[in-house]
């Protein structure tokens, strides 16, 4: 923990004055008495406010209802007033931290006295923020607004040494925090893996030969500009961009709860692919996913775009109470809007007002008024009467899908249903709901945005969801673009600047580079929200193009890569682990979009959780070309999400997600030893292997090349040849059964092919696939 | 080299969980080889605030609700006023479920079973359970059960995740997350499901969820299936040593990755194909019946020998406790009786009554039963009035969320009766127990404050019980 302080100290428009000595390592930090090293400028809002937060805010913040002692510490004033139940005495004297009875507290070693008071759990604050708050205090104590609260100006970009290395602006900003570390970035990564980088970072899919071939031999000064060029136009580069997009969505191919029927969102998912591939530009991707329907003159696209707010549970379990229902479906979407699109933890103030941030309880209730004049209802009826989409429904001709919407994949002839927005006639009228419940109306509310981030004028913005759009894209607006921008980055680098990529609100994290973060959001809204250029911006950079080998000296200096002195290793998300094994192997189907599909599964996981209603009751396998289909077609069904995916931490959808964890487990190794998926690959790509004139060595090397995306090196060719050898004798010998082995997926056997060698090298190319750098892009 | 990476892998993981409790509170399934020294020390270092009486918990979870009243909590006043409308005086306008609350009528359902007195605490037992009833000295009964839902996935959600909405951490999560597990070839939250022929209500993976915290805290669900875990078994055509000659090359292979860029993430991939193969060998052997003997069988009764039927979950939720798994949960469907209660019911308890009697005497004649904590229970009650039409005999429950019946054994808690309700069985009239209440009671039974065990996330600090919930003392030994 103390190491995380550390960290956070040395934001680069902060630390100037600060002592370079606190700025180092880990280490040392430890080691210091903070209180004497602390000089020059204390921040309220990167060295403050975060201890406040953290430790004082529960009882003295914002949420007037737990407030103890009439005690508010998060406003200047408040802080500053006379304290009503000790009479004479200021819970923060300017100038004075010794009188301050703030400071007293802090400091006392009486549990009577002390705060954070013990049975808060909190635990009682580290020296150095002790240190921290007595120099702040000392300089006069002064407040300042939420950083990302405050519109973000174009900072100009800093002065810097290491001139040679840049390409773009971004690497300014980079280099010169990595300076005031001592750090040095890494050179650029060597051709293959820079490419196999970008091309899952760009498409979620392997570049295969022709492409490696291609870069390879281009040796043009602007080779990977041409590469980046080649993938961003690529339709697979839509559904990369899509798959985070439907984290945040929520995206699933059932209504969840108790019986868990089939629904048919799907074109809603398509309609994102398109619009990613298509470049619309990110504020008319909101706008229309927000209030679509209630554009002048909405097309139908427009309106399909609105499913995004209707993709969350529904409920068939008869006996609900649909009022409870009703309100839990709008409170989801406040929840999606607010996290997801504005990075706040606005749900909080659901039941009270908001602990940490300036989010009252009626601002929740007026952010959730815009959702509350939607037509649904909280129940259509149990499953007996269950339909593919929910009211109001939008629905898609033959003619529509052929022409205007052609980029819904439906190859059925039938009319499609789409669950999506629309208002109500005679508009529901939206009150406080005490505790959160929704049977204890109080005060009547109007719509409104969250005021603490932006006021809401109701002079140019109607009060309803198109008002919302507006106001959520304005250029004045301080979190849309900084929270857009921070979710690619974290889709590019690991991590995003803000490494809570939900909670931009005081308890958030700081930024890693405060400067960039609003460099680059300014920048991309300057120039019309441009998706396509911002992710270009990123990927041309020098820091993005980095390699990733990493030196004992930088993971001491800086083990979670924060300041990126080499390019981020990142284990590829759970659909491309699937999309990686398929393309490689040639198996996979490049169909965009349609109805999703059921791969193969593991037997009786459906079966054994079912109510054994609806027909999601049983799993009904597909076979032939949905058997090979992208990761992010396969199936989602809420109460049993694919195993696989879940394993290697795929959203369950259960709510809205801006990022997932990462981990690392024996299931996962136990998926890609023993997933068929994986067996079967190896089978189809070692037989498509065999059936060519070619020798043993450059078989196993094609293998390796397709699925590692470099050519291996002469150890591992050795390795893996003398597996060959070993596994080749083991089935002449029948030690193995080659029939046995070879015997897995429905893809036809080439039975003309020698077994025993076919059986030897589909081993050899499954422990490829269960190579570390197989899921990694390094 | 190896080791190096470790050390730093370590830090990485603790630095990356922001942690709420310092650096304690990281077991399970992948952690333990990731510490140096003793792993179960390094995992509890500072946690446990007081000296824990449970140290696993089994947990029977009877999934769509008894009903209380045919089982645990006799109301002869029904059976009097059988027919009868509920008095206005008593339902007090609380809510109903919409499957009843257009009745006309709520006309009181008597028990058509027979109960009777068990055990020092002469607790009322149906002749529906008597297997439990001859284990009911080593039962705490609770009749004071409440909760907040009226339907089955919000009162699920609730009861597994202390919180009816959200993707919150499952139980079994929290406690592999701060207890971690005690043994490094299993997992440490493990999922056992059945089904009985009754109206059946679904189960879900969230209610195994880790939420918020790392994945290897994730409940593991174990199937009756060829594979007792999701992909645990070679193909056909490898055996064991065909699959260490492959995890031997990939070694050398990864170990060389590892020099060249130096990134920990591999050193742990490495550690983790060693570690499923160990389980490729842990599980099967847990799972192997065929050498449980005569007398075992027996007590479990022959269903104990079908795979995928409660018997058989109870009897391998023994062996996986007894392996050190800290978590084992249980679910058996089919307990939602809206409607001919009474030939529902029979079914059921016949799937659970010998079974889940059987192993209270199975801990017990092994001595684990001290520091096992057994629980037996739904998402909620059922109604004292009868949903649809009443007969002299036939009768169904709607959903009753304001009183109902849990039991617990083993792991320190207090054997006897707790709580009354009144006589019509519909309220509490005395020593209510929450859902929180009920948490903060199990933690604190597994030595763990129910307010200290938090995980930040997101800016605000969770924990099992939200932000209420008491210990209930008097059902602690």
């Amino acid at each position: 923990m103390i190491f995380h302080d550390c960290i956070r100290l040395k934001w680069p428009w902060i630390a100037i004055g600060l002592s370079a000595a606190i700025i180092i390592a880990s280490v040392a930090c430890r080691q210091k008495n903070a209180s004497g090293k602390l000089a020059g400028n204390i921040s309220y809002n990167f060295h403050i406010r975060p201890i406040l937060s953290d430790k004082c805010f529960v009882c003295h913040g914002p949420d007037a209802n737990k407030r103890a002692a009439h005690l508010r510490l998060d406003i200047q004033e408040a802080a500053y007033a006379p304290l009503t139940e000790t009479k004479g005495a200021f819970a923060i004297v300017p100038g004075k931290p010794e009188e301050s009875e703030m400071y007293k507290r802090i400091i006392s070693t009486d549990p009577t006295y002390q705060m954070p008071a013990p049975e808060s759990h909190l635990g009682l604050l580290s020296e150095q923020e002790i240190a921290r708050i007595k120099k702040w205090i000392q300089q006069g104590a002064k407040y300042e607004r939420h950083w990302a609260f405050n519109k973000p100006g174009k900072p100009a970009l800093p002065a810097i040494e290491e001139k040679e290395w840049v390409k773009n602006e971004l690497d300014y900003f980079i280099v010169q925090s990595m300076e005031e570390k001592g750090l040095t970035p890494n050179e650029e990564a060597d051709k293959e893996r820079l490419l196999k980088r970008l091309s899952f970072d760009l498409t979620g899919l392997p570049p295969g030969i022709p492409l490696m071939d291609e870069y390879l031999n281009d040796a043009s000064s602007n080779a990977y500009e041409k590469m980046v060029d080649k993938l961003l136009a690529s339709p697979t580069y839509g559904e990369k961009m899509a798959l985070h997009w439907l984290d945040v969505a929520r995206y699933a191919d059932s209504y969840g709860y108790q019986d868990d029927n089939i629904r048919s969102q799907w074109a809603w998912r398509d309609w994102v692919i398109h619009a990613f591939n298509k470049n619309l530009s990110y504020d008319q991707f909101l706008t229309w996913q927000i209030a679509g329907d209630m554009l002048p003159n909405a097309t139908k696209e427009q309106m399909l775009a609105t499913g995004f707010f209707r993709n969350h549970k529904y409920t068939e379990e008869g006996g609900v109470i649909p009022e409870e229902y009703r309100v839990e479906y709008i409170l989801d979407k406040t929840k999606t809007y607010g996290k997801g699109i504005m990075g706040i933890t606005i749900e909080c103030a659901q039941c009270h007002d908001h602990k940490y941030d300036p989010f009252s309880q009626k601002d929740y209730y007026q952010l959730y008024a815009f959702f509350n004049t939607s037509k649904e209802l909280g129940f259509e009826g149990d499953i007996s009467q269950s339909k593919l989409a929910k009211k109001p429904v939008l629905e898609i001709s033959k003619e529509e899908k052929e022409q205007l919407l052609n980029f819904i994949n439906h190859k059925d002839t039938g009319r499609l249903y789409v669950s999506v927005m629309g208002e109500l006639d005679t508009l529901r009228k939206t009150y406080v709901l005490k505790r959160g419940a929704y049977d204890a109306p109080s005060d009547l509310v109007s719509a409104s945005a969250v005021k603490a981030i932006m006021p809401y004028d109701t002079t140019t913005l109607p009060r309803n969801r198109l008002g919302l759009a507006q106001w959520t894209v304005s250029r004045n607006n301080p979190l849309t673009a900084r929270v857009f921008v921070n979710q690619l980055w974290q889709e590019f680098f690991g991590k995003g600047i803000v490494k809570t990529t939900g909670d931009f609100g005081m308890q958030g994290e700081l930024p890693s580079h405060p400067e960039l973060l609003d460099w680059l959001a300014v920048d991309f809204m300057e120039h019309n929200w441009d998706i396509k250029r911002l992710v270009k911006q990123m990927v041309m950079s020098a820091t993005y193009r980095q390699s990733t080998k990493v030196t004992k000296e930088k993971l001491g200096i800086d083990p979670e890569n924060i300041y990126l002195s080499h390019g981020p290793r990142n284990r590829l998300p759970a659909e491309f682990v699937r999309d990686m094994v398929l393309a490689s192997s040639g198996l996979l189907i490049k169909t965009i979009g349609g109805p999703s599909v059921k791969p193969y599964q593991p037997k009786g996981l459906w079966e054994a959780a079912t109510s054994g209603r609806g027909v999601l009751a049983t799993y009904q396998q597909d076979h032939g070309e949905q058997l090979y289909r992208r990761g992010m077609y396969t199936f989602i069904k809420l109460t049993v999400p694919p195993p696989s995916m879940l394993m290697f931490d795929a959203s369950n959808r259960d709510q809205c997600e801006v990022k997932r964890l990462k981990t690392n487990t024996p299931l996962q190794a136990l998926i890609m030893m023993n997933d068929p998926t994986t067996l079967e690959a190896s089978r189809v790509l070692a037989q498509e292997l065999e059936a060519q004139q070619m020798a043993v060595k450059e078989k196993i090397a094609t293998a390796f090349r397709r699925i590692i995306c470099r050519k291996a090196t002469d150890k591992e060719m050795q390795v893996l040849q003398s597996y060959y050898d070993e596994q080749l004798t083991l089935f002449k010998n029948k030690q193995l059964d080659a029939a046995k082995t070879l015997k897995v997926g429905e893809y036809p056997l080439n039975e003309k092919l020698d077994a025993n060698a076919s059986a030897a090298l589909m081993k050899t190319v499954n422990t490829i696939y269960n190579l570390e750098e197989a899921i990694f892009r390094s | 080299m190896l080791e190096h990476g470790l050390t730093y892998n370590r830090r990485r993981f603790l630095s990356r969980l922001s942690l709420g409790i310092g650096s304690a509170a990281l077991g399970s399934l992948l952690i333990p080889d990731l510490f140096s020294g003793d792993p179960a020390e390094a995992v509890l270092a500072g946690l446990p605030k007081f000296a824990p009486k449970a140290k696993r918990v089994i947990y029977l979870f009877q999934n769509g609700a008894p009903s209380q009243l045919d089982l645990f909590d006799y109301k002869p006043l029904l059976q009097k006023m059988h027919g009868q409308d509920l008095p206005a005086s008593i339902r007090m306008g609380q809510r109903l479920t919409g499957m009843t609350s257009g009745q006309e009528h709520f006309p009181l359902a008597g028990s058509v079973f027979k109960f009777g007195e068990y055990g020092h605490a002469r607790a009322q037992i149906s002749e529906l359970l008597p297997h439990t009833a001859s284990v009911v000295d080593d039962l705490c009964i609770i009749k004071t059960l409440y909760t907040e839902a009226i339907n089955h996935d919000p009162a699920l959600t609730f009861f597994q995740t202390g919180a009816q909405v959200g993707n919150r951490p499952s139980m079994g999560a929290w406690l592999s997350y701060g207890l971690g597990s005690e043994n490094k070839n299993l997992p440490a939250f493990c999922v056992l499901l059945s089904k009985g022929k009754g109206n059946g209500q679904g189960v879900y993976g969230k209610l195994w969820t880790n939420g918020f915290l790392d994945s290897m805290h994730q409940g593991v669900q174990f199937s009756s299936g060829e594979n007792p875990v999701l992909y645990l078994n070679n193909p056909e055509s490898i055996d064991k040593a065909d699959r260490r000659r492959m995890l031997d090359k990939l070694a050398v292979l990864n170990e060389d990755s590892y020099q060249e860029f130096g990134d920990p993430e591999i050193s742990a991939r490495i550690q983790q194909y060693e570690m499923a193969f160990r389980m490729q060998t842990a599980v099967p052997e847990i799972t192997d019946m065929s050498k449980e003997p005569e007398s075992i069988i027996k007590l479990y009764g022959p269903d104990c020998l079908v795979p995928g039927t409660y018997a058989a979950n109870c009897l391998l939720a023994r062996k996986l406790s007894e392996s050190g798994v800290r978590f084992v949960q249980l679910y058996h469907q089919g307990w939602d009786a809206h409607d001919n209660l009474p030939g529902q019911i029979k079914g059921q308890c016949k799937d659970v009554d010998q079974a889940s009697a059987a192993l209270i005497t199975d801990l017990k004649q092994r001595g684990l039963l001290d520091e096992t904590l057994v629980i037996w229970g739904g998402e909620f009650g059922r109604t004292n009035y009868c949903q649809g039409t009443l007969t002299k005999d036939n009768y169904g429950r709607d959903h009753h969320p304001r009183c109902f019946t849990v039991w617990m054994a083993g792991g320190g808690v207090k054997p006897g009766v707790y709580g009354e309700t009144d006589e019509f069985g519909y309220n509490i009239a005395s020593n209510p127990v929450h859902v929180h209440d009920f948490h903060a009671t199990i933690l604190n039974l597994m030595g763990l404050d129910h307010e200290q065990l938090v995980f930040k996330h997101l800016g605000r600090r969770y924990r099992l019980t939200d932000v209420a919930g008491n210990v209930v003392k008097d059902l602690i030994a």
